[in-house]
């Protein structure tokens, strides 16, 4: 009998190596079409709309890793992502060689010497650095802050609310280091390519796309093994994780961080392609928006996360183009509608009913393609309970 | 004399005022089985609560293989070898058994070790063993939240177990369980205690009378009222007052039925 169990936990691992193989394939497949079809199906234009509705799906990971899987609503994404994209903004506003003068906005307000943290920015790899590490070591402190202190809940959910609200205002506020309220724009080279020409678009779309496999890849790996587990386990149930042994804080903190690092990067890819950065995307709206992108797509999947991101935007830009008073509302609708009828979003939706729609159209009952229904523990439960 | 796992001198605890532990002692010798018995409210679960570091002692303190606990936090007080099975079941509801297992079964509990290290064989072949123990084996990869709640009971006590403690606590085991289940626990309770010291809390009588082999403990209002054979204590004039006081003097409507089996139970019947 042990034996046996031991077996079929291998048989598992199989299995769960053939599933990822067929997934590796989806994922390349989906990633080919992106790159390779859509452009000849769309206007440069929609195809830089999809390359920022993309650089979105990087912050929804974000927030399905730190919310869907463990438990904790952060609405301070914002900032994270605000603060990638300033990252990437400042050194594309810093006129090269340097020293050579200062940001044309700087000398608007009367600057005459830069600001001593500008000056990191002249270096390309510093700045590209900057974008994931410097969210990522303020959501750190951030999580080290209220983790430590045991803050949960709605109170964590306040917490990151306000810390957004003193960024925004920060932000806003100096006109003299970040441009306040008008925000960073008017980009003339990303590394030496032309940004607002439609071929260095392209590029970045691309780009977009190889970083949300990245992110999807990390954050795979981060939720499929024993770690992914924990975090399940602290999103249900934290105080009997403690309990066990470990520690949630330093998990929380992890995760918060990667989190942060995550929107830092969509924020940069964001950036680049709508050619601006504002404290705007610190906006309280737009970290609830995150929120409900992956509650659309669906908690905990990942998946969810880019395709409520992808397709809520999507959504917003074509509603918005046609009704521009309507958008709001039906956001608002959307998210009701979610909340109300599919708790566990379109993927979680698809997985329950998809797949018997699918069945059922296509004449295979559950039990011509389960050999081992007989056995199966969950199907006899459910016998029990539902009746056969 | 035994040496101690546990030793508790003199422990008060105040919540705004009110005592759920009023100077009281306690010790355990190591390979104890010992169960608790009391009313409700008499402070059992406060007392598992001290013991992990959930509550700090507002006096007193507890020692555990020597060493006060009062520093520690809840996950290193679990590290040293404390494990708490709770009063209603506490298992990862969307984590199947098997992961649930490994999950306690984890030797480093880090973020390195938990992130970076796989699960080692031996880990896995000490989960099946478990999953054979409490009789998940064919429920294995199954998510928890189908399992009964006998099952997820034994669940518990398994991840308990796969913590591979020196002291377990375990509170009201057999709570909701049919008279088999019940008997099957107080199986599993029992060989665990050829390896492990355990204090179970429980309220069932029969249950009791099954495992309690040696101590049984009374705790009243927050203090031990007596301890004794299962037997001295259940002739105790004390304990028989405090039992019957309490059904008396609540302002509810008395469950005569409740009454007559305490009774009955009581007077050793
Ligand atoms: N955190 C707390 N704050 C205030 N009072 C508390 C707290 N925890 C427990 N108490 C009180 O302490 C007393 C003892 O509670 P405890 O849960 O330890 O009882 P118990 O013996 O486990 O009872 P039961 O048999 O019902 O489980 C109760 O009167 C309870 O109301
Ligand atoms: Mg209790």
């Amino acid at each position: 009998m042990a034996v046996d169990t031991l077996v079929q936990s291998r048989g598992v691992d199989l299995a769960k190596r053939r599933s990822l193989l067929i997934e590796i394939a989806i994922v390349a497949a989906i990633a080919l079409f992106l790159i390779f079809a859509l452009p000849w199906l769309i206007s440069a234009f929609r195809l830089n709309l999809m390359g920022r509705f993309l650089a979105l799906a990087i912050v929804a990971l974000g927030i399905d890793l730190i919310w869907g899987f463990t438990g904790l609503l952060s609405l301070g994404h914002g900032i994270f992502f605000t603060i990638g994209g300033y990252a990437l903004a400042m050194h594309l506003k810093l006129p090269q060689p340097p020293g050579s003068g200062l940001p044309e906005f700087m000398s608007l307000y009367g600057g005459t010497e830069l600001p001593w943290f500008w000056r990191p920015f002249y270096s390309a790899p510093f700045s590209l650095f900057a974008i994931a590490v410097i969210p990522a070591v303020i959501a750190g402190i951030l999580g080290y802050v209220i983790f430590r202190n045991r803050i949960r809940g709605v109170y964590f959910s306040i917490l990151t609310q306000a810390a957004t609200i003193i960024f925004f205002n920060f932000f806003n506020g100096q006109q003299k280091l970040f441009n306040g309220t008008n925000g960073l724009t008017d980009f003339r080279s990303v590394f030496g390519l032309p940004v607002k020409d439609n071929r260095t678009q392209y590029i970045l779309y691309i780009v977009t796309i190889l970083f949300v496999i990245l992110a999807y890849a990390v954050c795979r790996w981060l939720t499929s093994g024993r770690f992914g587990r924990l975090l399940v386990a602290i999103r249900d149930d934290e105080s009997r994780v403690r309990f066990t042994g470990y520690n949630p804080t330093g998990f929380k903190i992890l995760v918060f961080a990667v989190s942060g690092a995550l929107a830092g990067i969509a924020g940069a890819l964001y950036t680049l392609q709508s050619g601006i950065v504002s404290p705007n995307t610190m906006n309280i709206a737009f970290s609830i928006e995150m929120v409900i992108w992956v509650a659309v797509g669906g908690r905990a999947t990942l998946v969810g996360a880019i395709l409520g991101a992808v397709l809520v935007n999507l959504a917003k830009s074509l509603l918005s183009e046609q009704f521009p008073d309507f958008w709001l509302f039906f956001q608002g609708g959307l998210f009701l509608l979610v909340v109300l009828l599919l708790p566990s979003g379109l993927i979680g939706w698809l997985r329950t009913s998809g797949v018997d729609l699918y069945k059922q159209l296509t004449g295979q009952t559950r039990l011509s393609t389960y050999p081992s229904l007989e056995e199966d523990p969950e199907v006899e439960y459910e016998r029990k309970n539902i009746g056969d | 004399m035994n040496e101690k796992i546990l030793e508790i001198d003199d422990l008060t605890v105040s919540f705004d005022g009110f005592k759920a532990l009023n100077h009281l002692n306690f010790s355990l010798d190591i390979g104890e089985l010992r169960v608790i018995i009391g009313p409700n409210g008499a402070g059992k679960t406060t007392f598992l609560d001290i013991i992990t570091g959930k509550t700090k002692p507002t006096e007193g303190q507890v020692r555990f293989k020597g060493r006060n606990l009062r520093p520690y936090a809840e996950h290193q007080i679990a590290q040293m070898g404390v494990g708490r099975k709770f009063q209603t079941p506490r298992v990862y509801l969307n984590l199947t058994p098997r992961e649930n297992l490994e999950i306690a079964c984890n030797r480093q509990k880090t973020v390195i070790h938990t992130l970076f290290r796989k699960t080692l064989n031996a880990e896995r072949r000490t989960v099946v063993g478990l999953l054979e123990t409490i009789g998940l084996s064919h429920k294995a990869d199954m998510k928890a939240n189908l399992l009964s709640h006998g099952e997820k009971q034994w669940l518990e006590i398994g991840m308990l177990v796969a913590q591979s403690p020196d002291l377990l606590l375990v509170d009201e085991p057999v709570a909701g369980l049919t008279d088999e289940e019940t008997e099957k626990t107080g199986e599993l309770l029992l060989s665990l205690a050829e390896s492990h010291s355990i204090i179970v809390i429980e309220h069932d009588m029969e249950f009791v009378r099954q495992i309690a082999k040696g101590t049984v403990t009374v705790l009243h209002q927050g203090s031990v009222l007596c301890e004794g054979t299962i037997d001295e204590v259940q002739t105790d004039p004390r304990v028989v007052e405090v039992y019957l006081g309490q059904e008396i003097h609540t302002n509810g409507p008395v469950n005569l039925e409740d009454t007559a089996e305490l009774l009955g139970v009581l007077e050793g019947s």
